[in-house]
């Protein structure tokens, strides 16, 4: 029998099975798509890194090291821009989504294919539309666009940076249709919902906000725009308009989105949970309805945002009992995926490793967020350094752990190689160790008042400062190592085999990389989920 | 066994025909969520500013020509009967009761553009009352009329765009038919179109009289 | 004990020791679950590591009375915090009734303060100790936001309309004021200090910085200027004598009550709301009166409400 490696060239498969940029280009296959958009996101993950560098380099001295206050206001702005709209909304979905969403369910493509490439050409309009707006004199409005400054008063590339934006939205509501509509109608024989992976349930719910939610923010951004241009009066007072009117629209699709950016990680982290502890999950329509139950909840709660916005008394008790409400089924995930551990069969790979640390840093983050929901300390910690750490213990320590995770999961699956697991878990207990040094200060100099976005900050922060900005080396460091070792693993790594995990799922009966039709024949379904402990066929 | 007319082959994903005309259909359904998401945001802020401002945005609605709107509204009815017509002629393989439900359709969709281009927009634009071109009503609450205006225009425009993209897609399909490619049994893309087309009329039947006929004077 | 390092913000507020008891509640709950949940993985980790690729561990499907105990015992720790965040929430949005009145105008990039005797100051707020002090304030352009940490204090500053914010300072000395809406290039540079005086240095302070006169006379200065008493004092507009926080009838029939908000409006947008029995003759004086100088005819109007003599001082 040929060797493996052999194998792997011999066979044909979805990357082998032609060549040339125009196969790439106008692919239809949604594992290359996915690939497309795994290099776009990269792209865009180290543009947005290179800004959080730079201002955590600024912020080592209390009057700013590096920059003008104008120049660090747009880093920041580009910051957030790139990374929760080019980033973090598509990361997960567009990536792993795209990949193992037809795969897990049986099926060899998703229900709209060219839907699937035309929206990664639209994600790359509104990037280049968004890069520019970035790049060549910047936007300083933050990510937020608030108005009357954004439509009024800022002198910066506010139009293009809020079109490329606008056009992404797309992109975001196109892969949130085809993954609906594709669980709904071809999931395989014998997969009924409740046998369906995790994964599917979280992506059907991220899909689901996606579809609702972003039309809001697209209206509102071309709201901003004739604002900007014709001064109708929509959002700036001086001619009648009313700015919190702005902000509840723009944080109704803002709030969901951000479980747009964590459920996705959710379902990676039951997927890894149950594969490294050999496990069935525990409780699993509890997870699964779950997933549901905060994607329609986080629909109702985006005046959390606005407490001390001038919104009404009883505006702000509403929000603050409902944002308590979407907070609950989180934590029945946290204990379910606890749970599952017990009197399992846990080995420490990578993808274990980042599922773990999501575990414990989601927990303590999104606890973070009952502070922010309790009117009175929301009053004393809105807009200070105690919300920049909440959101990024939930995104980076939670959202970006989590593909991580399953990237390191995956990959063999994606590129039929192996890379060298040593590495890996060195990697990901740097990045767990520059994260909690880079972001738990924050959360104390956020207490004592320190606001955000703020280029120049009184001394007395500036200790708090310095240990955040050497976290984030660290940070960066380990960010940087699997970007070597990954690279390095698609042409030296060991080859991987359909399923070097043991992992149940569909995905893993087929062999590493797929085949371009994903399976020789339609797969049929006889066993629940994580059926680990089955006995082997 | 399947029709000859591979109009709408078998897409390699699909299992079989069924399969792809629900998920086409489903895929209608779900796009029209979205729609009615991207236009309720345009209908959250008229209301909240109609309300608050309530006499510029009865002068503006004063403003608006109610007869070519009625009118408009009456073409764009019947365009759903002749729509609803085309679905029903597919659904019974009847040819060229197809093809011509679909050219009225159409013609009728095109009317209401033009109607709107020529004889509103046009009429508004000769009077001054396009916000960031022309806009020079300089009246009692002209503000508020111009930010009524605003609304008019881009409420309408945008469900004017989505007409012209239905006619196109039913250009499309006109060519399809007249190929014969639908019958009985597929004839789910003239049903999934029809969805869309549905959708923009009843777009329309709630702005008309958020439009053009408040302000109490019925 | 390290040199100036602290955990939290000085106390200085009547309310500061109140929402810091909510913090360390809220804080101990975060670290605890953090921390029960980190050691058992880490337990379930260890204990339950792979010793061999062939063990097969018991399958657990789930079990309900888990399920519910995990879920009610959340639900009942955030009503409880939700209960105390919104009781401590509402009593903090109250300003008491004899509260000292100031009034803030935000703009890109300063603070400009008016006290009801006429001293105006920039980035800086003095107020007396132990009194209750009620700031209403606009913005001139963009939103802002008046944050005081020291009193665990914070409102937006918003363009078009009204905002309020109540504190009563408990010590005497500094405190940092911030602008905490981002709002453009020098938003870090918009910072100010609120100064809290003994009673005797504050009337010190306030005798001595008086100028122009009490923003009632300014506002009646400027009432002169305007012209309003040629409709306002001949019945062609509605007397304004003891309007102040009175109810006023419109002829849309509905009723509104006559506040800061509401006289603003009438200034600056006339024709939004006609009193009954009147028509919509008053123009417009947008453009006319900075936001400050509004405040001050809102002080004069005030002044002409014989029951407002005590709290507009």
């Amino acid at each position: 029998m040929a060797t493996a490696a052999g194998d792997l060239e011999n066979r044909v498969h979805y990357l082998n099975a032609d060549y040339g940029i125009k196969s790439w280009l106008l692919t239809t296959d949604h594992k290359r798509i996915a690939i497309l958009y795994m290099a776009s996101i990269t792209f865009f993950f180290l543009m947005g890194g290179i800004a959080a560098v730079l201002i955590r380099i600024h912020l080592i001295e209390p009057n700013g090291a590096i920059f003008e206050p104008g120049t660090y206001n747009k880093l920041f702005s580009m910051h957030g821009i790139i990374m929760v709209f080019f980033f973090m909304i598509p990361s997960i979905p567009a990536v792993l989504g795209n990949f193992l969403v037809p795969m897990m369910i049986g099926a060899r493509d998703l229900a709209f294919p060219k839907i699937n490439l035309l929206s990664w050409y639209i994600f790359m309009v509104g990037g280049i539309l968004t890069t520019y707006a970035v790049i060549w004199g910047g936007v300083d409005t933050g990510w937020t666009f608030y108005t009357p400054l954004s439509t009024t008063y800022a002198n910066t590339n506010v139009l293009s940076a809020a079109l490329g934006v606008f056009v992404s939205g797309f992109s975001s509501i196109l892969t949130g249709l085809n993954f609906v509509v594709t669980i709904h109608k071809m999931r395989a024989p014998g997969m009924t919902w409740f046998r369906m992976p995790l994964f599917l349930w979280a992506m059907y719910a991220t899909s689901i906000i996606q579809i609702l939610g972003t039309p809001v923010v697209a209206v509102t951004l071309v709201m901003v725009a004739l604002e900007r241009l014709f001064h109708v009066g929509v959002f700036d007072p001086a001619v009648g308009g009313d700015p919190i009117l702005f902000q509840h629209l723009f944080w109704f699709y803002s709030h969901p989105a951000v479980y747009i950016m964590i459920l996705p990680s959710m379902g990676v982290v039951s997927e890894l949970v149950t594969c490294f502890a050999k496990k069935r999950i525990f409780g699993y329509s509890f997870v699964a309805f779950s997933s549901v139950a905060i994607a329609v909840v986080s629909f109702l709660v985006w005046g959390h945002h606005m407490f001390v916005s001038g919104q009404s008394v009883y505006a702000g008790i509403v929000f603050s009992a409902l944002s308590f409400v979407v907070a609950i089924p989180s934590a029945i995930k946290v204990f379910n995926w606890t749970a599952t551990l017990y009197k399992g069969s846990i080995s420490y790979q990578a993808p274990m490793l980042y599922a773990l640390g999501f575990i414990g840093l989601f927990t303590m983050g999104g606890l973070t967020g009952l502070f922010l929901a309790t009117l009175a300390t929301d009053t004393h910690l809105h807009d200070t350094y105690f919300v920049v750490g909440h959101f990024h213990y939930i995104m980076v320590g939670g959202a970006v752990m989590g593909y991580l995770g399953g990237i390191h999961f995956w990959w063999p699956k994606i590129t039929g190689r192996l890379y060298p697991d040593g590495w890996a878990r060195l990697a990901a207990a740097i990045i767990f160790i520059g994260f909690n040094l880079t972001f738990f200060p924050q959360y104390m100099v956020g207490y004592l008042g320190m606001p955000r976005r703020y280029a120049i900050y009184p001394p007395e922060f500036q200790v708090l400062n310095v240990m955040s900005s050497a976290g984030a080396s660290i940070l960066a460091v380990g960010y940087a190592i699997p970007l070597v070792y990954m690279i390095w693993s698609m042409r030296y790594g060991p080859v991987a085999g359909p399923n070097p995990w043991g992992a149940k799922g569909l995905e893993w009966e087929t062999p590493s990389p797929p085949p371009t039709e994903n399976f020789e024949q339609t797969p049929v379904v006889t066993e629940e989920a994580y059926a680990y402990g089955a006995r082997e066929v | 066994m399947a029709d000859s007319h591979a109009a709408s082959a078998l897409a390699h994903q699909f299992e079989d025909l069924e399969q792809q005309q629900e998920a086409a259909s489903l895929g209608m359904w779900i796009f029209l969520a979205t729609e009615v998401m991207f236009f309720g945001g345009l209908f959250a802020g008229y209301t909240i500013y109609r309300n608050l401002y309530e006499p510029g945005f009865a002068a503006g609605s004063h403003m608006l020509n109610v007869t070519i709107g009625a009118l408009n509204t009456t073409v764009l009815i019947c365009s759903s009967l002749t729509m609803a017509l085309a679905v029903r002629a597919a659904q019974m393989g009847k040819r060229n009761a197809l093809v011509s439900f679909l050219i009225l359709t159409i013609a009728l969709g095109l009317a209401f553009v033009l109607i709107k281009l020529t004889l509103e927009w046009r009429h508004d634009y000769v009077e001054g009352f396009v916000p960031g071109l022309n806009f020079t009503f300089a009246g009692p609450n002209a503000k508020s009329i111009e930010l009524f205006f605003c609304f008019y225009f881009l409420m309408t425009g945008v469900h004017a765009l989505h007409m012209v993209v239905g006619v196109g897609v039913l250009g499309v399909l006109l060519v399809q038919a007249w190929k014969g490619r639908f019958g009985p049994d597929r004839y789910n893309a003239v049903e999934t179109a029809g969805l869309y087309w549905h959708f923009v009329d009843i777009v329309w039947i709630f702005l008309f009289p958020l439009l053009y006929l408040i302000g109490g004077r019925y | 004990m390290w040199q100036g390092f602290q955990i939290r913000p000085d106390q200085a507020s009547t309310i500061a020791q109140g929402v810091d008891y909510l913090y360390y509640f809220l804080t101990a709950i975060d670290l605890f679950f953090t921390a029960v949940i980190f050691l058992t993985i880490f337990y379930f980790a260890l204990r339950y590591r792979r010793r061999s690729e062939q063990e097969q561990p018991q399958q657990i499907e789930g079990s309900l009375p888990l399920e519910i105990a995990w879920t009610l015992i959340p639900l009942g720790l955030v009503v409880v915090v939700f209960l105390w965040g919104t009781a401590v929430f509402i009593r903090n949005s109250r300003p008491p009734a004899a509260s000292t009145e100031i009034f803030v105008v935000g703009k890109q990039w300063m603070w400009k303060l008016q006290h009801p005797e006429g001293v105006e100051e920039i980035n800086e707020l003095h107020v007396p100790v132990n009194r209750p002090i009620k700031l209403t304030m606009t913005s001139e352009d963009v939103i802002h936001d008046f944050s005081v940490p020291a009193f665990r204090v914070k409102k937006d500053v918003v363009p078009g309309m009204y905002t309020e914010l109540w504190f009563q300072a408990t010590k005497t000395g500094s405190f940092h004021l911030y602008c905490d809406q981002y709002c453009g290039t020098n938003h870090s540079l918009m910072k100010g200090e609120v100064i809290v005086m003994e009673p005797t240095d504050y009337e010190q302070w306030l005798s001595g910085g008086i100028r122009g006169g009490t923003m009632a006379q300014s506002g009646a200065k400027l009432y002169d200027q305007l012209a309003c008493i040629t409709c306002h004092g001949t019945g062609k507009g509605p007397s304004l004598t003891g309007i102040y926080g009175k109810p006023v009838k419109l002829t849309d029939g509905t009723t509104v009550v006559a506040d800061d908000a509401y006289l603003r409006e009438s200034v600056l947008y006339p024709s939004a709301k006609i009193v009954e029995g009147y028509r919509p003759i008053m123009p417009t004086f947008k453009g006319q009166v900075t936001e400050e100088q509004l405040l001050q005819l809102i002080a004069y109007i005030k002044s002409l409400s014989p029951q407002e003599g005590k709290a507009s001082k």
